[in-house]
């Protein structure tokens, strides 16, 4: 199997945040592998590391794929360091400000390109918070969609994938022929610290950076010009009231009470 | 006149509180047609719920294929219901399904797509609440027919005048929208309480609570409100991970919203900072949870709630 991760680089969830022209400034703030991205990382080292045991060359891999600026190479190095075997970058002036129908389109080029059979995704991004990338990677490729899979069961050989999608509908088990697109909750495993061996390791892995013009598509169609959908106006919230906040002397319920029926909460 | 279609969310027997909220929104651009999808001999049913809703006409789809294999076969469906009403808009609940739904169609009508707006005006535009809440975001979309999720309880759903017509609509479900396969689902446990993104009061345990609910649910019991948990409640198999409400769990935006042993993680505060009064309980004054809260009491929950519910009863008494 060739499997391709999707990993995003985002800014970091506790950063304060600007917006510039209704666009994140992403250069102000501190970036960070999408933390919901490291456990689609953990789900396909723990499915391919029994399957490579023993193997000289590994028959199966992995390879993470990331649409962003040039800085991205740090969030793709630290999934590396985690395990996988290489990273593909898309990185190209006119991307900036591409919204979900892009980006969709841009990595279903590259992982159709690529010959993969199995996609991992995080189930959203922490910045955009979509949580439609994945579904979109499947109908643009026309692959089966196995999404918030709190379990994922792969069988190598009748090439199938089993998951438990667990959500606020509940629990659904589903089932597909490869290929197929996966994103993983984050109650599916623990991902794994690096290792130093995992870090220095993943100084020697590839990483192929990608223009537009690499990949084949159309400037025009990605980025802000071809969004096809724009941001009007971004105005930053005012700031809360500062609340009130007493220490429990005995009557904290009471007073807790008194503000409910005051505010007419209850 | 405009015309606005929506999806409309059930759970195979009941229909949600969105459809209302939804017809409402879409009556504000011009007229409001729902779509149900359902197995066959359940639409009806379905459709008899939404009679004193806010909707012009109801388009009943009855479809087996559509529950045994998935989003992409109710994509299918839902699409095809597009091509033939061919409206100005289309609306659908902000969830996990709701959301992944938006995203295909948008691809397959060549359409943009905007998920979790709260707002829908009858010039098209929406309004997001982004970045957990820190700004106020109004867009648009400008290529195809725009797709739009919206956030449960954004809106008071209107009455209605008189009651939708209701008409039935065959689609086919081809087998590249087949390609899932649904062999068991368990629709999550619910209790007599509210439904978290329904209520507007919800009442939050965390680790705080050391497994022990029971305080919550009373306080939640009497005011009428839905239960909700932290990570780190729903991980510990405290209480079912569909009433997890964060980040990865529901996004909830109440008029009140009780923090019970619940320290405020960024995680946890993504899926709740939006609502419009906030009141933690926690016995660490240093718990970040603080800084959200309009009214914070400083002590343990399990002395807070209790003197909490009997001042309440007292008071109404
Ligand atoms: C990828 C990812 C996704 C996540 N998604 C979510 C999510 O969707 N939702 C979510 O909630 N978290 C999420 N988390 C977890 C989040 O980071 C926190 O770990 C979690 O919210 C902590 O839960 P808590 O506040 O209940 O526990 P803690 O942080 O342990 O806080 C417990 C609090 O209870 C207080 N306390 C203890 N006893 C009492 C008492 N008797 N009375 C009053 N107060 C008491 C303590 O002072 C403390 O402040 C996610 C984490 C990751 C990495
Ligand atoms: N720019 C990107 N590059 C690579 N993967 C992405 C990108 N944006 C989103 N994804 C993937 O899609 C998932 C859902 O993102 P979203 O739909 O933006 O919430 C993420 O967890 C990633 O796996």
């Amino acid at each position: 199997m060739k499997i391709a991760i999707c990993v995003k680089q985002v800014p970091d969830s506790w950063a304060e945040k600007k917006m510039v022209n209704g666009r994140l400034d992403r250069e102000s703030v501190d970036a960070v592998l999408n933390d919901l991205d490291e456990y689609a990382i953990e789900e396909a080292l723990r499915i391919v590391e029994p399957l490579n045991e023993g193997k000289e060359s590994p028959e199966h891999t992995i390879t993470l794929i990331s649409m962003g600026p040039e800085r991205t190479t740090e969030a793709i190095r630290k999934g590396l360091s985690m395990g996988a075997d290489g990273g593909v970058l898309i990185s190209d002036p006119a991307l900036a400000a591409s919204d979900a129908v892009a980006t969709s389109k841009v990595l279903s080029k590259v992982i159709k390109d690529g010959g993969f059979d199995l996609v991992f995704c995080g189930t959203e991004s922490t910045d955009a918070r979509m949580s439609v990338i994945p579904a979109m990677l499947s109908e643009s490729l026309g692959w089966a969609q196995l999404t918030f899979a709190g379990s994922v069961k792969v069988d190598s050989s009748a090439k199938t994938v089993e998951i438990a999608r667990m959500t606020e509908s509940g629990v659904e088990t589903m089932s597909a022929a490869l290929p197929c697109v996966v994103s993983v909750i984050e109650k599916i495993n623990e991902p794994r610290y690096p290792s130093f061996k995992g870090i220095m390791a993943a100084k020697k892995k590839p990483i192929e950076g990608k223009t537009l013009a690499d990949i084949g598509i159309d400037s025009a169609s990605v980025g802000a010009t071809g969004a096809w959908s724009e941001v009007l106006e971004a105005q930053p919230r005012p700031p809360r009231d500062k609340g009130i906040k007493l220490e429990d002397s005995g009557d904290g319920g009471t007073k807790l009470a008194d503000y409910l029926l005051e505010k007419r909460l209850v | 006149m405009t015309k606005i279609l929506f999806l409309v969310d059930h759970d195979g027997t009941k229909v949600a509180k969105t459809p209302g909220e939804l017809g409402t929104f879409a009556k504000r651009a011009g007229s409001a047609v729902g779509v149900i999808l359902a197995n066959s001999g359940a639409g009806d049913a379905l459709a008899a719920q939404l009679s004193g809703a806010d909707i012009d006409r109801l388009i009943v789809v009855e479809n087996d294929d559509i529950a045994k294999h998935g989003i992409a076969a109710a994509v299918s469906a839902f699409a095809q219901v597009v091509a033939s009403e061919k409206p100005e808009a289309i609306l659908v609940a902000s969830s996990a399904r709701g959301k992944e739904i938006a995203g295909r169609l948008a691809l397959r009508i060549a359409g943009g797509v905007i998920t979790d707006a709260i707002d829908f005006r009858s010039d098209l535009s929406t309004t997001q609440s982004v970045f957990g809440g820190s700004f106020t975001v109004n867009a648009k979309v400008k290529v195809g027919t725009p797709v739009i999720t919206i956030r449960p309880s954004s809106i008071e759903a209107g009455a209605a005048s008189a009651a939708p017509s209701i008409e039935k609509f065959q689609v086919t479900i081809e087998d590249k929208d087949k390609l899932v396969t649904i062999s068991n689902s368990q629709p999550p446990v619910k209790g007599g309480r509210p439904d978290l993104t329904e209520a507007k009061i919800v009442i939050s345990g965390g680790r705080g609570t050391n497994g022990n609910f029971a305080e919550v649910e009373a306080m939640a019991d009497l005011i009428g409100a839905a239960v909700g948990a932290s990570r780190a409640a729903t991980d510990a198999g405290w209480y079912p991970h569909t009433h997890q409400v964060g980040q990865t769990g529901k996004t909830v935006s109440p008029q009140l919203y009780i923090a019970c042993g619940i320290s405020g993680a960024i995680q946890h505060r993504a899926g709740m900072q939006t609502s419009k009064t906030i009141v933690a309980i926690n016995k660490d004054p240093e718990a970040p949870i603080f800084d959200l809260a309009d009214f914070g009491v400083v002590g343990d929950l399990f002395a807070v709630l209790p003197q909490a519910r009997e001042a309440l009863k007292a008071k109404r008494a």
